[in-house]
């Protein structure tokens, strides 16, 4: 089985100064929040949108005595992730306690897992464009219990607490600084996302805040990275700034250049850069210091006492790993090689896993590059016109592949194929039942298109003589006979015909 | 270690409880005396010992992921000094 196809890094983007060029150096960590019914250590409800304040236990309103017992799929659902991002799964691994004061954490600390995490180091493949690609190293991936939400917005002079969120499992994916540019990272988040939603350990709904973004960021003289990688010593890279909580990616685009170019302006001017975390303004468009998080900075981690380690056994862990389905490199790796697909196609092609699968329903036992264009550039086109995404799609695999079927055998036309199709699409039904119902199928009997060639030639006297003196204008003929027969006329046929009649 | 009084007016910051300037020298004090009395572990050899995480021959319990608690709103908020349409409601905090 082929991991990955073949490819090269691409170059890091650069930043022209003032005074001179820079480059960027991007380190991530991810919170996706685990596909659980119910929250890492209590048995409340994970559903978004509840009433404030009723997915709560006790356990997650701290409540005295109150113990935490967790949520074993939510750490099978981290093992998984740990495997689909090829990364070393710790059999043995413990929990924290990360100590800060903040209305929406009310046990006053975030249980997670700062000295022993459950997964290890591993790499993400991040696909640039086809034979182009950046490996980004996973250092570590961890549990933790996600905070409250806090609404500032609804009284001038209170916050407003619900504790739905509190609790519920995240998954802190921690990245090396192996992200090159704006693109880079947004392009990572993405791939993060559809190896998180193949898995189906995370539904990766950034808009609901189950996939979350903190962004390191920092910027070094064109060699730095270089001698930073053979080394492995950060001393080599600049001071980094932390830009938090980003859930859109064009927000994390737009506040990573614009964070680069306040630390290029700030160094060019003498300066230096202070690490410290910064939060982004999406209205004014630039990143400004959060100074309250700072000084909680000092979160004094301790080892969980209410918890035991977390023991898991080899043979669980190998049958999780049994049980992946096939990830987005490999099934990329396979339309190409078994289908024939470009690259580029394939990738369009398994972006959504929902969209692999319906691709493939309707390419088996069909021609994969025909059914490759009908997906992409018919039924895609189509759906986004309405909005629609895929599994809102009114046609279904297996009626998409009876009208591929019915153009493979040449009963209909590609030209009748999308008329048959936009049918299908409206108003549903078997298209093979349909082309016969409605007279749709494809004239191939010689004899038919004789006549009809035959008919048009008589009725144009003045045109054959002028397509005998110039051959060109045969086309001219073909385009009158598939009018003649709604284009339901085989036009190689058509073609053949038209040329011997006129004798050309 | 040794904690002076700056440490120890940031450790009662961090813990959000107050402490009068006059009567942090003997907080740093008592700090110092208990410190010293845990570090008398530091003198026992635990070379080639395995750290005890717990007193009890036990493995972490797991539960199943099945919805079994919430749903009393009301009972979450009982307690609180000031909840209104179903939150809590805290003086200000925003960045």
């Amino acid at each position: 089985m082929l991991d990955h196809l073949a490819f090269e890094s691409p170059k890091p983007a650069r930043i022209a100064g003032a005074k001179e060029d820079w480059e960027l150096v991007i380190g991530m960590e991810v919170h996706a929040q685990v596909s659980s019914n119910a929250k890492l250590f209590s048995g409340a409800s994970t559903r978004f949108g509840a009433e404030p304040n009723s997915n709560v236990a006790f356990v997650d309103a701290a409540m005295p005595g109150m113990l935490p017992v967790i949520n074993d799929y939510c750490v099978e659902q981290a093992v998984r992730t740990g495997l689909g991002l090829r990364a070393e799964i710790n059999l043995w691994s413990a929990f924290d306690r990360k100590n800060y004061f903040y209305p929406d954490l009310p046990q006053g600390y975030q249980i997670s897992q700062l000295y022993h995490p459950i997964v290890g180091e591993g790499e993400v493949i991040v696909d640039m464009g086809p034979g182009v690609a950046r490996r980004v190293r996973i250092e570590r991936i961890h549990l933790e219990q996600d905070a409250g939400k806090s609404i500032h917005d609804m009284d001038p002079a209170m916050s407003f607490v619900d504790l739905n969120r509190t609790g519920v499992a995240l998954m802190e994916i921690v990245s090396r600084p192996d992200i090159r540019g704006p693109e880079e990272a947004a392009a990572y988040v993405q791939k993060l996302r559809q190896i998180l939603r193949y898995l189906g350990t995370c539904d990766g709904n950034m808009q609901e805040g189950s996939l979350r973004a903190d962004v390191n960021v920092s910027v070094c003289r064109p060699g730095a990275y270089e001698r930073y990688m053979e080394t492995q010593d950060f001393s080599h890279l600049g001071t980094r700034c932390e830009i938090k909580n980003m859930n859109s990616l064009r927000f994390i685009q737009a506040a990573i250049d614009h964070e680069a170019r306040r630390q290029i302006a700030l160094l060019e001017d003498g300066g230096a850069v202070v690490q410290e975390t910064r939060l982004y303004d999406p209205d004014k468009g630039e990143t400004r210091s959060m100074r309250s998080k700072e000084e909680a900075h000092d979160y004094r981690y301790f080892p969980c006492p209410d918890l035991l380690p977390l023991e898991i056994e080899q043979d669980w862990v190998d049958a999780i790993k049994a049980g992946l389905p096939e990830l987005p490199d490999e099934k990329k790796a396979r339309f190409v090689k078994d289908f024939g697909l470009s690259e580029y196609d394939a990738g369009v092609l398994t972006a959504d896993v929902e969209a692999a699968h319906y691709f493939e329903r309707v390419a088996e036992g069909r021609d994969g590059k025909l059914a490759a264009n009908w997906v992409i550039n018919e039924l895609f086109g189509r759906l986004k016109k309405e909005g629609h995404d895929i599994t809102e799609s009114p046609v279904d695999p297996d009626q998409l592949g009876g009208i591929i079927a019915l153009i493979q055998n040449g009963e209909i036309s590609g030209k009748i194929a999308k008329d048959l199709f936009e049918i299908v699409f409206t108003e549903g039904g078997d298209p093979a039942v349909i082309v016969v119902e409605r007279g749709m199928k494809q004239v191939t009997d010689t004899g038919a298109i004789e006549a009809a060639v035959d008919e048009v030639i008589a009725a144009n006297p003045a045109q054959v003589e002028k397509a005998k003196a110039n051959p060109k204008l045969a086309g001219w003929f073909v385009g009158q006979v598939m009018k003649a027969t709604g284009g339901k006329a085989n036009p190689k046929a058509v073609n053949e015909i038209v040329a011997k009649k006129l004798g050309l | 270690m040794s904690i002076d009084i700056e440490t120890a007016r940031k450790v009662a910051h961090l813990a959000r409880i107050r402490v009068e300037e006059d009567r942090l020298p003997a907080l740093a004090a008592e700090f110092n005396d208990i410190l010293g009395f845990i570090e008398q572990l530091n003198e026992v050899n635990v070379d080639d010992i395995e750290p005890m995480t717990s007193v009890t021959p036990m493995r972490l319990k797991r539960r199943e992921d099945v919805v079994t608690d919430g749903g009393y709103p009301e009972k979450v908020l009982s307690n609180a000094p000031d909840a209104r349409v179903g939150f809590f409601a805290v003086p200000k905090v925003v960045e």
